[in-house]
């Protein structure tokens, strides 16, 4: 038997805590000058340091500490005057040292805040998500496992390791405990990623791309009894690579949580893996054994002592935050409350703004991505920007559309063919033949028909006897019983037959 | 006073992943726990104005410009594996079937 989300959250209340994991955009490597390129040939971006060699010693990336910084400043942080690197040790071949450099105790950036909204049918909610913590680590690389039957850990014969990756700037970003979302975590936990992607995108610190692992996140969620105060046992959810998948896979912990407590069987405390096809998380590494990774200060690199000059210079640098520009587009383009909620809840803002600034107009632009867009999008279970659709496109059909050479019903068609891969606009428009038709394709099928069954009068009205038209325009204004504007058949007809609509009838 | 019991040295090894005779063990036990007595005499003379330290020289900040430097060959990096492929390192089985 399934629970359905209302009987979980009609008796349990949820307790969230995520990590995200930012790969930051720097040319070199944290500790080392290797290049941070993504999609290189396996083990061409590696040396002594990032390997592990003996002897070989580290030098912090200064322009990762600024982003670091940048990052807990944008995040209401406080900047550790003093900071310290920490060895993280653990057997896995996917860090050459046996331990990856982190940071412990001693963090750079702690206690800050993220602010997050979402609509609900109760309007516009506001959450503040309480930052624990901004530290800096390294990433690992890349592993590939052969064998066994699905590619996966489990069962394979053996790995194979590329560490390009490894040694990447990374920055974990750790919430504290977000009690009192209700019902609303799922939204609550997407939104939060959601927006502190835009942040981080307008900082210009990260690609933030979370299809490519530049953007990770994990989802930690525990269930209490409503009214307890005693937190439950939390599961760990990795693996999580798009913004839809955050909110799929709290709601999936949820259910399978309260699942197992109406059961009477306890949570494990473990790690999962989000399945992006089922929406479901399956057990990974066990936690049974709790993990001891006996950190110690990091002897080959000295502490990051930020003064108060270099912080200011930094906080001077920050960028329009996102909640003020979101302010600033919402009555820039004059959009209603409710309206920009589902555009931020569709991750449009960015998309439609694009559209926007290749001279669409704003209502127009975000009537398109969350529109028909939006509709197909959640049709085929993808985000409106994984859509073969881009904002010049929209633009495009859009001018069109105000040109007058296309009607919003072929503009749909224009859309759906673009969506579908048959190309531009206007590569779609030409294939599909929707080019210089009204919204009455009807009438265009009549004005078909009426050619097909007087073909020598056609053959007239093409080479020039205008007047011959008569009769077709007749037949149509029968065929469609009437209803039709003749002066627009007229039009459509003979541009159909390529001659110039030079008599009004 | 014993510091280190018998199944903390067995603890560390088997986190290091160091095999361990039950002899190794009984005589590790006896000689780690005089050395961190030993090491503990620091305790004595620390006092709350001294900062806890990792480094002996008071010096921080040490960092170099986001330059890009040249990485070694696929072949130069690979040249100390005792397993390859692809240009890939190649290592052992990870996990077993289960778990």
């Amino acid at each position: 038997m399934t629970l359905t989300y209302e009987d979980v959250i009609a008796k349990y209340e949820p307790v969230l805590g995520l990590e995200v994991h930012v790969e930051l955009n720097t040319h070199s490597k944290m500790f080392c000058g290797c290049s941070t390129d993504f999609g290189g040939e396996p083990n061409t971006q590696t040396c002594p340091v990032c390997l592990g060699m003996p002897g070989a010693l580290p030098v912090v990336n200064e322009k990762a500490i600024e982003s670091s910084i940048l990052i807990g400043l944008a995040l209401n942080c406080s900047i550790a005057p003093f900071s310290r690197f920490s060895r993280k040790n653990y057997f896995y071949p996917d860090m050459p040292k046996n331990f990856q450099i982190s940071q412990y105790d001693e963090p750079i950036c702690v206690n800050g805040y993220l602010d997050v909204e979402i609509d609900t049918e109760e309007g516009i909610k506001k959450f503040r998500v309480e930052i624990e913590r901004v530290h800096m680590e390294e990433d690992t690389g890349k592993s590939l496992h052969v064998g066994g039957a699905t590619g996966r850990i489990h069962g394979a014969d053996y790995s194979l390791l590329d560490y390009n990756r490894a040694g990447i700037p990374l920055v974990e970003i750790v919430t504290k405990i977000v009690p009192g979302t209700g019902k609303y975590a799922p939204e609550v936990a997407k939104a939060y990623v959601a927006q502190l992607r835009d942040i981080l995108r307008s900082l210009g610190v990260s690609d933030v791309r979370m299809e490519q692992g530049s953007l990770r996140c994990d989802a930690n969620v525990s269930l209490r009894l409503i009214g307890a105060e005693q937190l439950g046992t939390r599961s760990e959810t990795k693996n999580v690579n798009s913004l839809r998948s955050v909110e799929r896979a709290v709601r999936g912990e949820m259910i399978r949580h309260a699942e197992l407590l109406n059961k009477g069987e306890r949570v494990v405390q473990e790690t999962r893996h989000f399945q992006e096809d089922t929406g479901l998380t399956r057990s990974g590494r066990s936690k049974e054994q709790a993990e001891d990774y006996r950190y110690f200060p990091e002897p080959d690199l000295v502490p990051v002592a930020p003064d108060a000059a270099w912080i200011e210079k930094l906080r001077e640098s920050l960028p329009e935050h996102p909640s003020l520009r979101r302010a600033r587009l919402q009555e820039q383009w004059a959009v209603p409350d409710k309206e920009m909620a589902a555009m931020l809840n569709a991750d449009a803002l960015d998309i439609v703004e694009e559209t926007v600034l290749l001279g669409a107009d704003p209502t127009r632009a975000r009537g398109w991505w969350l529109g028909e867009i939006s509709r197909i999008a959640n049709e085929s279970g993808v985000a409106i920007v994984e859509l073969a659709i881009t904002p010049k496109d929209v633009a495009q059909i859009v001018a069109l559309v105000a040109k007058g050479d296309l009607t919003d019903k072929l503009a749909r068609q224009v859309v759906e063919g673009v969506i579908a891969g048959e190309g531009t606009p206007q590569q779609v428009i030409d294939s599909r033949g929707l080019k210089v038709v009204s919204d009455e394709s009807a009438l265009m099928a009549a004005i078909e028909r009426a050619i097909a069954a007087q073909p020598e009068t056609a053959e007239k009205i093409r080479n020039g006897h205008i007047p011959a038209a008569g009769a077709l325009i007749g037949a149509v204004m029968k065929d469609t019983k009437g209803q039709a504007d003749a002066a627009r058949v007229r039009e459509l007809l003979l541009a159909h037959l390529g001659q110039p609509n030079t008599i009004n009838p | 006073m014993s510091q280190l019991s018998r199944s903390d040295v067995a603890n560390l090894a088997r986190l290091a992943r160091i095999d361990m005779t039950d002899a190794e063990l009984d005589h590790l036990a006896t000689e780690m726990d005089v050395i961190l007595a030993a090491v503990a005499r620091v305790q004595e003379v620390a006092t709350p104005e001294i900062a806890p330290t990792s480094h002996p020289i008071p010096i921080h900040n040490v960092t170099r410009p986001d330059v890009v430097s040249a990485s070694l060959t696929p072949e130069a990096a690979l040249s100390g594996a005792p397993a390859q492929e692809d240009n890939r390192f190649r290592v052992p089985q990870i996990l077993g079937e289960e778990a």
